[in-house]
C-alpha cells in the first residue's frame, strides 16, 4: 500500500490525502532546512580551509552548531522597517524568496519513486519557480527605498533574466536526450547511457560542455560568487538585503542557501545520474539510491564553495557580456549540434507523435 | 469539490488582481498585481489540464516579461495623479469607445456558433492515449500548425531586429572596451625596459 | 595560431582550472590561524587591555586620589571623587571608568605616580549590556587582585626600558 493510500484508508478521502501530503511536505522541508544550516557551515569551513583559516570551530563539536546559534540570534532580534519603505511589499519580499526556495523541492526525486509531486513537466516547474525567485529580490530592492538596495535589486533582476535564457537552452539539450520533462524520467534515461556502463549525461561528450555551462549559469542564477553582483559587499554593502534585519533577513539568507542546495541537487539529477551510482554495475546498487544522491549533492556543494574561494567577482558588464555574448550563442549552437546528432542517429524515431 | 474550490479561488483572485492593476495608485503595485493575475491564470490552465501552457505562462510572462515591466516602471518616476488629471474631461469619449467595443463583443459572442464550416474551428479532441500534453502540443505545433508557428517566429524576429536597429547606434566620442584586444596583450607587447638618463627622461 | 591557442585556452577555461587546482592544494595545507578560544597569541608586556587598580602587598590601596589620570584622560572616561579617610590619608571614594569611552591609550598608567591604575593584559571582557562596561572602584580593585601576578610580571619585564 502506498503512503498516501494508508492515510486515505485511515482518515477518509479528503483529510487523508491532506494529512499524507502535509507530512510529506514536512518530511522534505525540515531536512532541507537542516541541510541549509549544515550547508552554511560547510561553506564557511571549506572557504576557510582554502584560505588556510579554521572557520567556525567553537559552537558545538567542530563548530557544527554555529549556524543554529546565528539563526537563534537573528530570531531574537527586532525587525526594523525603514520609515520610507513600502511596508507590505517590504515584508512580502523575504516571504516570497523563502517560500519559492522551498516550493521548488516538490519535484526533486531523491530516489526511485521518492518524490512529492511527480509532475510530467517537472523541469519546467523548476524553471518557472526559479524564474519567479527574482521577484523576492526585486521587490525588496524597490520597497526598501534605498539606493543600494534598489541597485542590487535591478542588478539581480537583469542578471537572472539574462542567464535564464541560456539555462533554458541547456535544459533543452538535456530533455532532448531524455525525451521527457519529468525529472525521474530524466534520471532513468541516464542509466547506462554512455557505453552501456557509465550512468550520467556528464560522461557524454556532447553534453559535457553543457554540464559545465549549466554549472556556471547555476552560479549566476543563485547569485553565488563570482556572480554575486546583487549583494556585492564591496560596492553595494549588501545589495537588496541592506535594509533587512532579524527574521526578514534570515528568510532571505535561508532562501538563498536553499536555492543553492537545490541547484546542487538539480545538477546531479540532470547530468550525473541522480540517485543512480556512477557506474551501471549491479553491486553498486546495494548502496541505496538516496545515499548516492546525497553524495553527489555534497560533491556539488563542495564545488560551489570551491569556486567561491577561487574566483574573484565579475564586473557587471563582464557578467552581461558572458551571459548574452558567450553563453547564449554557445548554448544555442550546441542545441543545434545536439539535435542534429540525435536526428542523425535516429533518437527520435520512437518518440510519440513522430512522423 | 477541490477542483471547483480551486477554480473559484483562482478566478476570484485573478479578477481581484485585474481590478487592482487598474485601480492601484502606485504603478509598481499595479505591475505586482499583474503578476498575481498571470500566476492565477496559470493556475486556471492547470485546472484545464494544460500544465505545459501553465508553466510556459509563468516562465515567459512572470519570469521575463513582467520583470522587464517592473524594471521600466521602477526606473521611471511616473506621477499618476498628473496623468489622471484630464480623466474626467475625456470620460464621455472613453465611455463611447468602450461602449462600442462592448457592443462588438456582445454581437460576436451571441452570433458565434462553434464549428460551422469554419476551418479554424477544426478543434482537436485532446491528447491521444500514451501521449503527454507537452508531446501532443509539440507534435501538433510542428506538423499541423508549422506555418503559423514559423510565421509567429518571423514576426517576433522582425520586431526584435526593429528594436535593435532603433536603439543600437554607435555614438561618437564614447570609449568602449575591446576585450579580445585586452586579452591578447602579452608582457612582451605591454612592458618595455629602457634606461632613463639623468635629466633627460625617457622617450615613450 | 596564437589567436587560436588563446581562444582555445579561454574556451576550455584553462585558467579557471588552474585557479581551482591551486585552491584545492591550499585546502589540504595546515592551517596558519590560531584555534582562538583555546590558543592565544603572545601578548606584549606593554599590552593595554582591561583596567585594574592595584594594592600594595599589605593590602593598602595604591591610589592616592591625585587625579592625574582623570586629568590626562583624553576620552574623559575616568571620574574620581576623593575625601580624607578616617586615619587622615587621602583616598578615593569613587573611581569610575567608562569603558565604552576608553580608547586604551595607556596615558592613565603613564601618569600614575604610584602604579595604581594599570592596564592588564586581559582583552576578553565583552559584556551583554553597556551598564556592565561602566567599571566602579570595586570592579577595578577586583580586577587588580585577579591579575596582580600578570601585572607585576609585566611591569618588571618593562621596567628596564622606562
Amino acid at each position: 500500500m502506498t503512503y498516501t493510500g494508508w492515510f486515505v484508508e485511515q482518515f477518509g478521502q479528503g483529510l487523508g490525502w491532506f494529512l499524507a501530503n502535509l507530512t510529506l511536505i514536512l518530511a522534505i522541508a525540515f531536512p532541507v532546512m537542516v541541510g541549509v544550516a549544515l550547508a552554511v557551515y560547510a561553506d564557511r569551513k571549506i572557504w576557510a580551509a582554502m584560505q588556510m583559516r579554521r572557520g567556525p570551530n567553537v559552537v558545538g563539536p567542530f563548530g557544527l552548531l554555529q549556524t543554529f546559534a546565528d539563526a537563534a540570534k537573528l530570531f531574537l532580534k527586532e525587525t526594523i522597517i525603514p520609515s520610507g519603505a513600502s511596508t507590505g511589499v517590504f515584508l512580502l519580499a523575504p516571504m516570497i524568496s523563502f517560500t519559492l526556495a522551498l516550493v521548488v523541492w516538490a519535484v526533486m526525486p531523491f530516489d526511485a519513486g521518492m518524490v512529492l509531486a511527480d509532475l510530467n513537466v517537472g523541469l519546467l516547474y523548476v524553471f518557472a519557480v526559479s524564474s519567479m525567485g527574482v521577484y523576492g529580490i526585486i521587490m525588496s530592492g524597490w520597497a526598501s527605498n534605498s539606493k543600494y538596495a534598489f541597485l542590487g535589486g535591478l542588478r539581480s533582476a537583469a542578471q537572472m533574466v539574462s542567464y535564464e535564457v541560456s539555462m533554458g537552452f541547456i535544459l533543452v539539450a538535456v530533455m532532448m536526450y531524455a525525451q521527457s520533462l519529468n525529472l525521474s524520467d530524466i534520471v532513468m534515461s541516464q542509466k547506462g547511457n554512455v557505453l552501456g556502463i557509465l550512468n550520467g549525461n556528464i560522461f557524454n561528450p556532447l553534453l559535457f560542455p553543457m554540464a559545465i555551462m549549466f554549472f556556471i549559469t547555476a552560479l549566476a542564477e543563485t547569485n553565488r560568487p563570482p556572480f554575486d553582483l546583487p549583494e556585492a559587499e564591496a560596492e553595494l554593502v549588501a545589495g537588496y538585503q541592506v535594509e533587512y534585519s532579524s527574521m526578514s533577513f534570515a528568510l532571505f539568507f535561508l532562501g538563498e542557501y536553499a536555492n543553492i542546495l537545490f541547484m546542487c541537487a538539480l545538477i546531479p539529477t540532470l547530468f550525473m545520474g541522480g540517485w543512480l551510482p556512477p557506474l551501471d554495475l549491479p553491486f553498486l546498487y546495494i548502496v541505496p539510491g538516496f545515499v548516492w544522491f546525497l553524495i553527489k549533492m555534497a560533491f556539488m556543494f563542495f564545488v560551489f564553495a570551491w569556486v567561491k574561494a577561487a574566483v574573484p567577482r565579475y564586473r557587471y558588464d563582464q557578467l552581461m557580456r558572458l551571459g548574452w555574448k558567450v553563453f547564449l550563442p554557445l548554448s544555442l549552437f550546441w542545441v543545434v549540434v545536439v539535435s542534429g546528432w540525435l536526428m542523425f542517429t535516429g533518437h527520435f524515431a520512437t518518440a510519440p507523435g513522430a512522423l | 469539490m477541490t477542483a471547483t474550490f480551486a477554480f473559484y479561488l483562482f478566478a476570484i483572485t485573478l479578477l481581484t488582481g485585474g481590478l487592482m492593476v487598474v485601480t492601484s495608485k502606485n504603478p509598481v503595485h499595479s505591475v505586482l498585481w499583474l503578476i498575481v493575475c498571470f500566476f492565477n491564470a496559470a493556475g486556471l490552465f492547470i485546472l484545464l489540464g494544460a500544465e505545459f501552457l501553465a508553466m510556459l505562462l509563468v516562465i515567459v510572462y512572470v519570469g521575463a516579461v513582467a520583470v522587464l515591466f517592473l524594471f521600466v516602471v521602477m526606473m521611471l518616476d511616473i506621477d499618476f495623479r498628473a496623468l489622471q488629471r484630464g480623466a474626467l474631461k475625456n470620460l464621455p469619449l472613453g465611455l463611447a469607445v468602450s461602449g462600442v467595443i462592448l457592443a462588438e463583443v456582445l454581437l460576436v459572442a451571441s452570433g458565434w456558433q462553434p464549428g460551422t464550416g469554419v476551418v479554424m474551428n477544426d478543434a482537436l479532441a485532446g491528447p491521444p492515449a500514451g501521449m503527454t500534453n507537452t508531446q501532443w502540443i509539440g507534435s501538433q505545433l510542428y506538423t499541423r500548425y508549422v506555418f503559423v508557428f514559423s510565421m509567429a517566429g518571423l514576426l517576433l524576429l522582425a520586431a526584435m531586429i526593429g528594436a535593435i536597429v532603433l536603439t543600437h547606434r554607435r555614438r561618437v566620442g564614447t570609449k568602449k572596451q575591446n576585450i579580445s584586444v585586452q586579452n591578447a596583450r602579452t608582457p612582451a607587447s605591454a612592458v618595455g625596459v629602457g634606461k632613463a638618463p639623468v635629466g633627460q627622461g625617457v622617450e615613450l | 595560431m596564437t589567436a587560436l591557442l588563446r581562444s582555445a585556452k579561454s574556451l576550455l577555461l584553462l585558467e579557471f582550472v588552474g585557479g581551482l587546482w591551486l585552491t584545492l592544494k591550499y585546502f589540504f595545507r595546515p592551517k596558519v590561524t590560531l584555534n582562538y578560544p583555546y590558543e592565544k597569541g603572545p601578548v606584549s608586556p606593554r599590552f593595554r587591555g582591561e583596567h585594574a587598580l592595584r594594592r600594595y602587598p599589605n593590602g593598602e590601596e595604591r591610589c592616592i586620589a591625585c587625579k592625574l589620570c582623570e586629568a590626562v584622560c583624553p576620552a574623559l572616561a575616568i571620574t574620581i571623587e576623593a575625601e580624607p579617610r578616617d586615619d587622615g590619608s587621602r583616598r578615593t571614594t569613587r573611581y569610575d571608568i567608562d569603558m565604552t569611552k576608553c580608547i586604551y591609550c595607556g596615558l592613565c598608567q603613564e601618569a600614575c605616580p604610584v602604579d595604581a591604575i594599570v592596564e592588564t593584559p586581559n582583552f576578553e571582557f565583552s559584556t551583554e549590556t553597556r551598564e556592565e562596561l561602566i567599571y566602579t572602584k570595586d570592579k577595578l580593585l577586583a580586577n587588580g587582585e585577579k591579575w596582580e601576578r600578570a601585572i607585576a610580571a609585566n611591569i618588571a619585564a618593562d621596567s628596564e626600558y622606562r
